[in-house]
C-alpha cells in the first residue's frame, strides 16, 4: 500500500501498466517492484525447482525471485528483475516459471516431490538407464528447467557498444562514491561516476538519517548539482560496472532505454562500455543477507533493508502488519521508520539477548522465527521467545541477517576476500585489483560518517598519486548509531529454510553435502548449484558457506569462499556483441566497379571482405557455367576486363629497397631492371610458403609489389616484422596502397589494341615487352601499366588512383564490346589460371613447400632469404613429398571434387593408402575437359600415370591422368605475342 | 589488457597482434645447425612468471614491441620497439 507524505516518487504523474494481464497504476520514480507492492501484489512469480511462490525480496539487481519478462514492442525481455525495472507508462510484464497461471502452477507438484529432488538428484536419478538420457530425462528437464523464455524471434533492439577514459572511475553512488567523485572532481581529476539506478545516492535514498545537517538525499542532491556543473565529471546514471580487468580496464553495462515504451529511432537499449581508468574507488556498498529460518521464502518475506527502501523511497508499505527479524542494530532502523510512518509495527524478532530499541515497538530479545504461514502471501510467523512458541499475525516480515559487503569486483582478479569477525562478513583482500581501492561499506565500513571519510580520503590518495595537490575540506557528520551484530544464520525446526532462492537450495541441500563429503567449498557448489542461478548466490553464498562451515565444524574462513567471476550482474550477449553481428561482423569492401558490375547483373562473390563478380550473365544464359565457359573462350579468343584491385600493393621505397626485398623473395629482386616485373615467391621462417605475388620496379629505389587478396595483411605484417625486428639495418620505407589504386587486367590477343584505343601514348612490345611497366596516362589521367598475365594471354594490369576506376572500368568495357570482348568474372578467371597451373591459396594453404609447388629452383643461392635455411630441411624436399600435378578424368565418370584424396588405382582408398588430395577444380572449355589442381606423393615422377580420386562423402570414385600442371601453351608463347 | 605502446601510448590489446616470445629476434645464422634452427623456431619456454612476448600495434602506428609482462599476476611491465632490441 502507498503510504502518505513518504518516497521520492512524484504523485502527480500517474503511469498505467500491466502485470499478469492486470492493469495497474504507479507513479513516476517507481520501479516495477514498488509499484507492485503499492498495488499489494506480493506473488510475483515462481521459483525455479519446486514451483513454490515468490515475491520480492530486494530492491536492487541482486534480486532472486522478482524476475518477469517485460514485452516491448515486437521483442520480450525474460529475467527482468521488477527490482531495476523503472515504471513507464504502457509497461507491460509477464510472470515467469508459472503455468497454467500464477496462482495455480501445474509444476507445484514439484515441490511436493521435493523429497525425491534433493542435492545431487540429478546425479543419482537420472544416471540410469543410459539410453533413457537422450530421449526421456533431457527433454522432461529442459522443458521444466531455465529461467524465462526467449521471444524465438528476431531481436530487432539496438544494442551498443562504447569505450571511455579516465583518470578515476567511482563504482557507486551511495555516500562513498560521491564524496569519493567530488573530492577527485574537486582536484582536477578526470571522474567517471557510475551508478546502478537512475539516481544518485545509494543507501541515502532510503534512509532518513541525515548527513551534513540535513537529509541523506538532499545532501546527494547537492553534491549532484555541483559535479553535474563540472565538465570534468561524466556521471553514468543506470550503468553497472560489471567487471574489473586488466591494467584499468572495466566493463560496464548502461540500460539505456529499458525505461521507455518505445526508444527513440536509433537509441540502444543498452550499451556496453569498457571503460580504461588509471584508478578506480569501488564504493558499491553492501547487500544485507537473510536468515535461514523454515518457509523463510513466502511472498511477503524480504530484506529488511529493503522493506526500509520501499517505504522511505518509494512511499510504499509491503504490509499492514509488519514484523521485523534480526540479528543487527540496522534491522531496528525499519521497525523505526515503519512506526514513524504511521504502519503498525506488530514485532522486532531479535535474536541477540541485549537489545536497545531505538523507537516505540515491541520487541522480543532472543527470539527467533520457527515458521511461517500463509500459501501465496505471508499471513503469520511463529517465534521461539523464552523457550516458548508464539505465533504473530503478519503480512510481511523484513529479515536482517547482517552486511554483506559487495566485494565482487575485488575479485576478478583472483582476489580472495578476509573474514572480518567484526561484522561477521567478508571484506576485500587489499591490493586484489592494482589501482582499485575500496571505500564504504564494501570495504566493510558500515557507517555512513565512516563511508563519507573513506570516500574522501581514497579519493585524496588518488589525486596525490596522480600529481595532482587536492585541497583538503570538511568532512560531513552523519547521524546514525553504530552498525553491532552477532552472527547467527540459520535456525532449526520444521520445515525447509530457504538458502538459494533462485535454485531452491536449502540448509538440508548443503548438510547433505556435508554428508555425503562435497565439504569444499567449490564442490559443495556444483553438488547442490548454490550460488549458480542468474544471481551468483550475491544473497545466499555466506549463509551456505556459514552452514557448511558449522556442518563440516570448521570455521568460516577455514572453509572458504567460491570465487566471484565477472559479470557482476547477468549482461546480454546481445551488448557483449554489440555491432558485432551481420555487417559489423564481416564489413564488406566495395570494388569502384562495384555499381557498373550491379548494373550488369554480375552476382557477387566474397572474397575475404572484398565482393567480386562471380560471372556477368547474358540474356539466355540460365546456368553459371555457361557463363563462365563463354568468358574464359572470350579472354582466349579477343579480351577480357576483370577488376583484380583486391590484390594487396605495397609501395616499397628507400635506398636499401632492393636489398631489403632480396631478403623477403626466394628469388632475387636486385638483379631486377627498372621498368620490369617479375614474379616472387615469399616462404615463413619455417620454410613454407607464406604468399606469392609481382615485384615491378619503378625506379631505383623504389618498388611496388602485390600480395594475394586473402594475404595482404599477413604480408603487410610480415614486412614490418622483418624490417623492424630482425634487417632495422636497413634504410627502407614501404606501405600498403591497396586502397589508393583501381586496377584491372585487360587480357587476351585483342589487349594491347584495346589499350591503345584510350591511351594518351600508343604501346608497342618495345616499349612495353612481356614483365614490363611504366607510367602511361588515360583521359588525362596518370597511371600504371604492367604487362603481366595470370590467365595465359598477353595481358595487362591497368591501374589508375581509385577515384578514377569506375569511370575507367566503363570506359574498358565500352572498348571492349567493340572488339567481341567484355567483363570476366572469377569463375572464368578460375578456369584461365588453372589451365595454365597457376596457383592461389588453394595450393599454397600453409604446408606446401617451394618444392612442393615445382619452385625449389627459385631459391637464389646467392643469398640468405626468410625461409631459406628451412626450405633445405628433411622432410621438406623430396619423393615423400605431396607435389602439385594436374588432373584430367580419363574414364566414364567425370567429376573431381576439390578437397578429395587420392589413391593407387587397386587400392584401398583408406587413410592409409593416401597418396595426395585434389585443391582446385573447373571446366576448361579450351581443354574440353574436367581439370584439376593437386598434390600427389612424389607427383612430377608420376606425369602419365593412372591415379585414382575417392570422394567419401558423396561416394564419388574417379580415374584421373596425371598431367603436367600446365594444360595449356606450356611454352608460354601467347604470352609473349 | 592495455598495453603501452612507445609512439602511441596506452591502448587496448585489440589493437594488437600477438606473435609469441622475443626469442623471434633472435635469428640464428644461415648456417646454423638445425638443432638451433628447431629451438629457434618451435620451441618455447611457457614459464609461469615473466616472460617478453612480441606485440605487433597492427591498428595503430604498426610497431613491432617487445613487450615484458607476468603471466601470473596479469601486470604488464613494460613495452618497448623492437627495433631497439636490435641495436
Ligand atoms: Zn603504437
Amino acid at each position: 500500500m502507498r503510504i502518505a507524505g513518504k518516497g521520492l516518487i512524484d504523485r502527480d504523474s500517474v503511469l498505467n501498466f500491466t502485470f499478469n494481464n492486470k492493469l495497474y497504476q504507479g507513479f513516476e520514480g517507481d520501479t516495477l517492484a514498488s509499484a507492485l507492492l503499492a498495488n499489494d501484489q506480493m506473488l510475483i512469480g515462481r521459483s525455479f525447482k519446486y514451483h513454490r511462490p515468490r515475491g520480492i525480496m530486494t530492491a536492487g539487481s541482486e534480486e532472486p525471485n522478482g524476475l518477469v519478462t517485460v514485452q516491448r514492442g515486437r521483442t520480450q525481455e525474460p529475467n527482468t528483475r521488477a527490482t531495476v525495472q523503472q515504471l513507464y507508462e504502457g509497461l507491460v510484464a509477464r510472470p515467469q516459471n508459472a503455468w497454467p497461471s500464477l496462482k495455480y502452477d501445474f509444476l507445484g507438484i514439484n515441490d511436493l516431490l521435493s523429497p525425491f529432488l534433493a542435492a545431487g538428484f540429478y546425479y543419482k536419478t537420472f544416471m540410469w538407464p543410459k539410453a533413457f538420457w537422450e530421449r526421456v530425462y533431457e527433454p522432461i528437464i529442459r522443458r521444466a528447467a531455465g529461467l524465462g523464455e526467449l521471444a524465438e524471434a528476431y531481436d530487432h533492439d539496438l544494442y551498443e557498444k562504447a569505450f571511455a577514459h579516465c583518470d578515476v572511475l567511482v563504482i557507486g553512488a551511495g555516500p562513498s562514491g560521491l564524496m569519493a567523485a567530488i573530492t577527485a572532481a574537486r582536484a582536477g581529476l578526470d571522474v567517471i561516476l557510475a551508478d546502478e539506478s537512475n539516481r544518485l545516492g545509494g543507501r541515502l535514498l532510503s534512509e532518513v538519517e541525515e548527513v551534513d545537517g540535513v537529509t541523506g538525499r538532499i545532501w546527494a542532491d547537492a553534491i549532484l548539482v555541483e559535479l553535474a556543473r563540472l565538465s570534468n565529471v561524466r556521471i553514468m546514471t543506470n550503468t553497472t560496472v560489471t567487471g574489473a580487468y586488466d591494467q584499468g580496464t572495466y566493463g560496464a553495462l548502461e540500460r539505456v532505454a529499458h525505461h521507455m515504451h518505445l526508444s527513440p529511432e536509433g537509441l540502444p537499449l543498452e550499451t556496453f562500455w569498457r571503460i580504461a581508468a588509471r584508478k578506480a574507488v569501488l564504493c558499491a556498498g553492501a547487500l544485507e543477507r537473510q536468515i535461514a529460518f523454515p518457509n523463510n521464502d513466502r511472498p511477503g518475506i524480504m530484506t529488511a533493508s529493503a522493506m526500509r527502501t520501499y517505504l522511505n523511497r518509494y512511499g510504499v508499505s509491503p504490509g499492514q502488519k509488519i514484523a521485523i527479524f534480526g540479528n543487527n542494530s540496522d534491522a531496528h532502523r525499519t521497525a523505526r521508520d515503519f512506526v514513524e510512518a504511521g504502519v503498525e509495527v506488530v514485532a522486532m524478532i531479535d535474536c541477540r539477548q541485549e537489545v536497545l530499541a531505538i523507537g516505540n515497538y515491541t520487541v522480543y530479545a532472543g527470539a527467533e522465527v520457527v515458521g511461517t504461514s500463509g500459501r501465496l502471501g505471508l499471513k503469520a510467523v511463529t517465534i521461539r521467545h523464552n523457550g516458548a512458541l508464539k505465533t504473530i499475525e503478519c503480512d510481511a516480515l523484513g529479515v536482517s541477517g547482517g552486511w554483506n559487503p559487495s566485494v565482487h569486483l575485488t575479485c576478478h582478479m583472483n582476489g580472495r576476500p578476509v573474514w572480518n569477525k567484526d561484522i561477521a562478513s567478508f571484506v576485500p583482500q587489499d591490493g586484489a585489483v592494482p589501482g582499485l581501492s575500496v571505500a564504504g561499506a564494501a570495504a566493510g565500513e558500515m557507517s555512513t560518517t565512516g563511508a563519507l571519510a573513506q570516500g574522501y580520503a581514497m579519493a585524496q590518495a588518488i589525486a596525490r598519486d596522480l600529481g595532482k595537490r587536492p585541497k583538503s575540506f570538511d568532512l560531513p557528520l552523519a547521524s546514525e548509531g553504530p552498525y553491532e551484530i552477532t552472527p547467527f544464520w540459520d535456525v532449526d525446526g520444521k520445515g525447509r529454510a530457504w538458502l538459494d532462492f533462485q535454485n531452491d537450495v536449502t540448509t538440508k541441500d548443503i548438510k547433505q553435502a556435508a554428508q555425503e563429503n562435497f565439504r569444499s567449498v567449490e564442490h559443495m557448489k556444483r553438488y547442490t548449484t548454490q550460488g549458480m542461478a542468474t544471481d551468483q548466490g550475491k544473497n545466499s553464498n555466506v549463509n551456505a558457506l556459514a552452514v557448511l562451515a558449522d556442518a563440516t565444524g570448521r570455521g568460516i574462513p577455514e572453509t572458504g569462499t567460491t570465487t566471484f567471476r565477472p559479470p557482476y550482474i547477468p549482461v546480454a550477449m546481445a551488448a557483449l556483441g554489440a555491432g558485432g553481428h551481420a555487417k559489423g561482423f564481416a564489413p564488406e569492401r566495395f570494388l569502384t566497379s562495384d555499381a557498373a558490375t550491379q548494373e550488369l547483373k554480375a552476382p557477387m562473390i566474397e572474397a575475404g571482405l572484398w565482393y567480386r563478380p562471380s560471372y556477368f550473365p547474358q540474356l539466355g544464359e540460365t546456368h553459371w557455367r555457361q557463363s563462365c565457359d563463354r568468358e574464359a573462350k572470350m579472354v582466349r579468343k579477343t579480351v577480357g576486363i576483370c577488376d583484380v584491385s583486391t590484390l594487396g600493393k605495397i609501395d616499397i621505397q628507400g635506398p636499401d629497397a632492393a636489398e631489403f626485398l632480396d631478403f623477403l623473395y626466394i628469388n632475387s629482386v636486385a638483379s631486377l631492371k627498372v621498368g620490369k616485373v617479375r614474379y616472387g615467391l615469399m616462404l615463413r621462417e619455417d620454410g613454407h610458403v607464406m604468399d606469392d605475388g609481382t615485384c615491378a620496379r619503378l625506379g631505383e629505389h623504389y618498388y611496388l609489389i602485390t600480395t594475394t587478396t586473402a594475404a595482404a595483411g599477413q604480408v603487410m605484417r610480415h614486412m614490418d616484422f622483418v624490417h623492424q625486428a630482425l634487417r632495422s639495418d636497413l634504410d627502407v620505407s614501404f606501405t600498403s596502397v591497396t586502397e589508393h589504386w583501381a586496377q584491372f587486367a585487360v587480357a587476351g590477343p585483342a589487349a594491347r589494341d584495346l589499350l591503345n584505343g584510350i591511351l594518351t601514348h600508343t604501346i608497342t612490345d618495345k616499349t612495353f615487352p612481356f614483365m614490363g611497366c611504366g607510367a602511361v596516362q588515360v583521359g588525362g589521367v596518370d597511371g600504371r601499366l604492367f604487362r603481366i598475365s595470370f590467365s595465359g594471354e598477353h595481358a595487362y594490369e591497368l591501374a589508375v588512383p581509385a577515384g578514377y576506376g569506375d569511370s575507367l572500368f566503363r570506359l574498358l568495357l565500352d572498348q571492349a564490346a567493340g572488339m567481341g570482348g567484355g567483363p570476366y568474372g572469377m569463375e572464368a578467371l578460375n578456369v584461365l589460371r588453372i589451365e595454365k597451373g597457376f596457383i592461389t591459396h588453394a595450393e599454397i594453404d600453409g604446408r606446401t613447400t617451394a618444392f612442393d609447388i615445382g619452385m625449389a629452383q627459385m631459391i637464389s643461392d646467392k643469398k640468405d632469404c626468410i625461409g631459406k635455411t628451412m626450405a633445405a630441411r628433411p622432410g621438406l624436399i623430396g619423393p615423400e613429398r605431396d607435389q602439385l600435378v594436374g588432373l584430367k578424368p580419363v574414364d566414364a565418370i567425370k567429376k573431381i571434387i576439390p578437397g578429395a584424396h587420392l589413391f593407387e588405382t587397386g587400392a584401398e582408398p583408406i587413410r592409409q593408402n593416401d597418396q595426395g588430395y585434389v585443391t582446385s577444380m573447373c571446366y576448361s572449355p579450351t581443354i574440353k575437359s574436367f581439370i584439376a589442381q593437386a598434390f600427389l606423393r612424389d607427383g612430377r615422377n608420376r606425369i602419365g600415370q593412372t591415379i585414382k580420386m575417392v570422394e567419401h562423402l558423396s561416394g564419388v570414385s574417379t580415374l584421373c591422368e596425371v598431367c603436367d600442371p600446365v594444360f595449356f601453351d606450356p611454352e608460354g608463347g601467347r604470352l609473349r605475342g | 589488457m592495455r598495453i603501452e605502446c612507445p609512439l602511441c601510448g596506452s591502448r587496448d590489446r585489440r589493437e594488437f597482434y600477438y606473435a609469441g616470445h622475443a626469442s623471434a629476434l633472435e635469428r640464428p645464422d644461415p648456417a646454423a645447425s638445425a638443432e638451433i634452427w628447431d629451438n629457434y623456431l618451435h620451441i618455447r619456454e611457457n614459464l609461469a612468471g615473466v616472460t617478453n612476448d612480441l606485440w605487433h600495434h597492427e591498428t595503430g602506428c604498426g610497431a613491432w614491441l617487445v613487450v615484458t609482462r607476468d603471466t601470473v599476476s596479469h601486470a604488464v611491465l613494460l613495452a618497448r620497439l623492437a627495433k631497439r632490441d636490435k641495436k
